[in-house]
């Protein structure tokens, strides 16, 4: 494949193409290793990253809806120390850019943990103020602007890597909170998060979800994700990276036209494994069958 | 355990679809990767393409055929994607990604005990195939569940029958033949598969007995391969986390219970 259509720099990174594995669908990439290869895709954005392991939420985590299904895994990890020591050493000896997704309590905590992952291997960070699965940290920060800009902060201050920040869709407002961490002086803004959603298990009369509510996600919720791009796209200067139900090069397509600068594959990965590579190579025949030079050339092409 | 296997993906066209009973049906599918060297225990997720399900659905390995190359499931008809796969015809195609799972039934030489409850006991077929004569007990609620002994005839020792109402076989639980064939049988290791309550009384019942056992999991899963976290569970005796899809599905029994 060319990829002279396709390679794009998003927030001071260089990718080889525009599509990434987003986080908690891509494990830290090397698990699609036999799938796809990973030396060729834009980058890998880890599974969420917090100070100290958790185990996630108790009962049933996952749930499949029509187009799409519902998470409620509530961060499992290892904690930043066991990803430091074991699984960025690994990932690292791949020549494509690891974006570490993190998670904190605090502002401060969002800091010290940026500060940990100030290191070589990592590409950049990406800001998780959007779980809609966990109490502390997550949605709080993601739904209140002044919380946001303060997270941003503590996290730039702390850190020499590009800071994305993930915005979640549980607003009235999207680009009130983009404008927010903009203005705090993210480097660039990704959404969308999951939306909160629940289902029911009609023959025990209670929730499914063992958090009651949990994470949509697929491409049942891709008309959203992509008119959030649009409006957010509008509203602020800095680079979006669009996700949120893209299933096909089609999908990745739109957003661009919307107005993101890179996109990345969530739930979809769990369908076709290869769908990180096999988006991309669809965009780049997009270029050469619509005359387009470089795939930039289509950002936010709506808004003309 | 932990047997790594390269992990493959196909578009495999259908070459058997029919049911057994009513609501158990037999699948094989040409899938020549896949075919080459699963491990029993370990599964493949299916997917009818176009298909109006979402995420893809895990089976067991009943069995897989170098020679032509195929791989046969066994599923019952219990929601939207078992349905839809009874619909598909012969000549159609699925995807499918396979063969998942590290953790695998244990092969060692050895007497082993196969005990399998409902759809649980498709996965044992196929580690029935690879042992030496295993004893086989099949666990069901009654005489039309209990279909499964054919398919474990070619390779068994000795196959038992329970069934809830005594219409075949042993009357009760699959758990209450055990001192029988613990009497009987040198058994070295008992391999489960089946409903979490029937496994947690065969666990129990042999560790009674100071005999291994093994038991293959089932949670809810979303990938299949380790990344969603869905389905992930403590081990009881490690504290480690473990992934039913990645690690297992296959698990010592001190682990799980």
């Amino acid at each position: 494949m060319d990829t002279n259509h396709i390679a794009v720099q998003f927030a001071g990174i260089s990718m080889k193409t525009p599509v990434m594995g987003a986080s908690g669908t891509f494990g830290f990439g090397l698990e699609y290793a036999d799938f796809l290869d990973i030396d060729k895709i834009g980058a890998i954005i880890s599974k969420g990253i917090t100070p100290l392991p958790r185990a996630g939420n108790p009962g049933v985590r996952v749930a499949e809806t029509p187009s799409g299904m519902l998470n409620c895994i509530g961060l499992e990890n290892p904690g930043v120390d066991v990803f430091k020591n074991d699984i960025l050493p690994k990932v690292s000896q791949h020549p494509t850019p690891l974006i570490v997704n993190i998670s904190a309590g605090t502002a401060e905590e969002y800091g010290e943990l940026a500060a940990k992952l100030d290191v070589d291997g990592v590409a950049a960070l990406e800001v998780n103020i959007s779980c809609p699965n966990v109490k502390e940290g997550g949605i709080v920060f993601g739904t209140k602007p002044e919380a946001a800009a303060a997270v941003t902060r503590s996290v730039k201050d702390h850190t020499s890597k590009p800071v994305i920040m993930k915005l979640s869709p549980n607003v009235t407002d999207i680009t009130v909170m983009a404008k927010a961490v903009e203005e705090a002086g993210a480097d660039a803004i990704s959404l969308i998060n999951t939306l909160t959603g629940m289902a029911i298990d009609i023959h025990t009369q209670k929730p499914l979800l063992g958090n009651i509510t949990g994470g949509l996600s697929g491409p049942a919720i891709k008309p959203i994700a992509l008119r959030m791009v649009w409006q957010t796209a509008k509203a602020v200067q800095i680079p979006i990276l669009g996700l949120g139900g893209i299933a096909s090069w089609q999908d990745a397509i739109e957003f661009m036209l919307a107005g993101a600068s890179a996109v990345a594959v969530g739930a979809y990965n769990f369908v076709n494994p290869r769908a990180v590579e096999e988006i991309a190579v669809g965009m780049d025949q997009y270029c050469r069958d619509m005359g387009v030079s470089h795939i930039s050339d289509i950002v936010g092409k709506i808004h003309e | 355990m932990d047997k790594q296997v390269k992990k493959f993906l196909e578009e495999s066209a259908i070459v058997v679809n029919e049911a057994i009973i009513p609501d158990v049906w037999k699948m094989v599918f040409h899938a020549p990767h896949i075919a080459a060297e699963p491990n029993p225990g370990q599964f493949a997720n299916v997917q009818k393409t176009e298909g109006k399900t979402f995420l893809r659905r895990p089976f067991g390995i009943v069995d897989a055929d170098t020679t032509t190359g195929t791989v046969t499931i066994i599923y019952r008809l219990v929601g939207k994607g078992t349905h839809e796969m009874a619909a598909m015809k012969v000549g159609e195609t699925i995807s499918v990604e396979g063969p998942l799972g590290e953790g695998v039934f244990t092969t060692a030489p050895g007497k082993a005990l196969l005990v399998g409850g409902g759809v649980g006991l498709a996965p044992l077929i196929f580690l029935a195939k690879t042992l030496d004569h295993p004893v086989v007990l099949v666990g069901g609620k009654t005489a039309t569940e209990t279909f499964w002994t054919k398919f474990f005839e070619p390779y068994a020792d000795t196959i038992y029958v329970t069934t809830d109402d005594g219409s075949l076989g042993i009357k009760g639980f699959a758990v209450q033949a055990l001192p029988t064939i613990f009497a009987k049988h040198p058994i070295d290791r008992v391999s489960t598969c089946g409903p979490t309550v029937m496994m947690k009384t065969i666990a129990e019942a042999s560790e009674q007995a100071g005999i291994a056992c093994e038991v293959s999991m089932e949670k809810r899963m979303a990938c299949g391969i380790g990344v969603c976290l869905g389905c992930t569970f403590e081990s009881k005796v490690s504290g480690k986390r473990y992934k039913v899809c990645a690690d297992g599905p296959v698990f010592s029994a001190k682990e799980v219970f």
